[in-house]
């Protein structure tokens, strides 16, 4: 009974997302362009397929992998994994050194990449790219781009929770970076390397990202959840544009023939 | 049918990365079983056969649909319904999201416990309702001026650059509380349904319209609606 209920209110609240879309192309297309939609039945299947199986995709994860990534990255997190059992009544004699999180690091950086290939906004921006380039562009080169980016960011982050150190340092080298490589990189990537900033914040990412970043501020000593707890969003949505921009140099550096074909 | 059996295959190598890093973290570092193996098991089925529907889906209706309004819309010829239509697919898909009402009713709650506004069940209404308008109408700007850029083929890094500029200075003055809810407003508001619809209505219209290419001009809207959002809400947490 539990699970039809979810399974019924996740459907609803999808069919609540894709509505306002719905109206207003129905809207343009008939009163504003007063033409027929093309491929009417085509279109309509399709949009039952969008909103079955995002809602199928949500409950999916809701049921299998949220609830075990996130009580993985409390576990991860908890002080006596970090000091590996020798907690006991000692905690406030021993310090904990950053490098001890090194399988939070590890994690943060697997739990980015793997988030990163599976999710179906980033999946659609690379099916798109590869048609405009004219098929030079590969989606899973571009995927791997982005979900690195994610990796490197998610792990600094963590890092950053763990030293407490200010999220606008990091912030400002990346931006630095960003526009560096903008002079740098070849035209016809910048774009769509911004873009893949925004994409890569999605259904799949956020969930886990969060409960990591919430987990790791509310057991080091000296977080608050409230302050440190974000800012791992803020530089997954930095970092892919860097190694987007960083992936078609190295392309164009190996006498790769993607800038060539498309320009 | 084929087909099918081909996304299913896409959709399976797609999701084998989170399998595997979960996997690997339960049994090995963290060496514990798997709770409730069953329910994982017809959670994962399920995940791998919503992914494969979402983009075959895809491919049948948003990205023919956005490509040929785009069309439609050059065609027609008339500038106004173009921005009109870019502005209104940003507002109406934001406003009605259900992560952003969440993130508004947040920051409501932290901003009266920190004294920015009353501690009363009105004043946190109209704060949320305030930043979720705030946040709606600046995904809707900025894929209007995302559009307005394709059109003028305006290069994209400067007014990017220039945005981040001025969040940066504008991350000076704001309050504390709001910087981090103005951070993450940028990520809530691209959403699974929207970001492939507007990646389409830009690559429709690049190719409709003579001098742009669809690499160099048509990506570029989703990159303005994850700025805006975060610049209109530290000048709405300036202002209120």
């Amino acid at each position: 009974m539990d699970v039809l209920l979810t399974v019924l209110s996740t459907f609803l609240a999808t069919v609540r997302d894709v509505a306002p879309i719905g109206i207003l192309l129905l809207f343009f297309q008939l009163i504003i362009l007063r033409e027929r939609v093309p491929y009417l039945k085509r279109v309509i299947v399709g949009f039952v397929y969008v909103v079955c199986g995002l809602a199928l995709f949500l409950i999916g994860l809701d049921q299998a992998l949220f609830p075990i990534g996130e009580i993985m990255a409390q576990q991860l997190t908890a002080t006596e994994f970090i000091q590996g059992g020798n907690a006991g009544g000692m905690l406030d004699t021993v310090k904990v050194h950053w490098w001890q999180y090194y399988w939070v690091y590890i994690f943060a950086a697997a739990i980015g990449f793997s988030t990163t290939i599976a999710e179906p906004s980033l999946i659609a921006v690379a099916i798109k790219a590869n048609e405009a380039s004219g098929g030079a562009l590969s989606p899973w080169g571009l995927r791997i781009a982005v979900a690195i980016g994610v990796a490197v960011s998610i792990a600094l982050g963590a890092f950053r929770i763990v030293t407490g150190t200010s999220l606008a340092y990091y912030m400002m080298v990346g931006y630095l970076l960003v526009i560096i490589q903008t002079m740098l990189a070849p035209k016809m990537i910048v774009p769509l390397a911004y873009d893949s900033g925004g994409v890569t914040t999605s259904t799949v990412t956020v969930p886990l990202v969060t409960a990591l970043g919430l987990g790791l501020a509310s057991t080091v000593p000296g977080r608050s959840a409230l302050i440190d707890g974000f800012g791992l969003i803020a530089l997954a949505s930095l970092f892919p544009m860097i190694t987007v921009m960083a992936y078609a140099q190295i392309s164009q550096w190996r006498g790769n023939q993607i800038v060539e074909s498309i320009s | 049918m084929k087909q099918f059996l081909l996304t299913i295959k896409d959709a399976l190598r797609d999701l084998a990365p989170i399998i595997l890093v979960v996997a690997f973290f339960q049994l090995a570092v963290l060496q514990q079983p798997f709770p409730e193996p069953g329910k994982i098991l017809v959670g994962l089925f399920a995940v791998v056969l919503g992914l494969s529907l979402f983009i075959q889906g895809l491919q049948l209706s948003l990205f023919p649909l956005g490509e040929n309004m785009a069309g439609a819309l050059v065609r027609k010829g008339n500038v106004f319904w173009l921005l009109f239509f870019a502005f209104a697919l940003g507002f109406g898909t934001t406003i009605a999201e259900p992560a952003l009402i969440a993130v508004s009713n947040e920051a409501a709650k932290i901003s009266a416990s920190a004294g920015v506004i009353d501690n009363s069940n009105d004043a946190m209404n109209g704060y949320s309702l305030g930043l979720r308008l705030t946040v709606a109408l600046s995904v809707g700007v900025s894929l209007l001026v995302g559009v307005f850029r394709i059109i003028k083929g305006w290069p994209i890094h400067f007014i990017i650059i220039g945005g981040y500029l001025l969040i940066v200075i504008l991350t000076q003055f704001a309050p504390a509380e709001i910087i981090g809810i103005a951070y993450d407003s940028g990520g809530v508001t691209t959403s699974t349904i929207t970001v492939p619809l507007v990646t389409a209505l830009g690559i429709g219209l690049s190719t409709c319209i003579k001098g742009r290419n669809p690499m160099i001009d048509g990506f570029g809207l989703i990159a303005f609606a994850s700025l805006f959002p975060i610049v209109f809400v530290l000048i709405y947490g300036m202002v209120v």
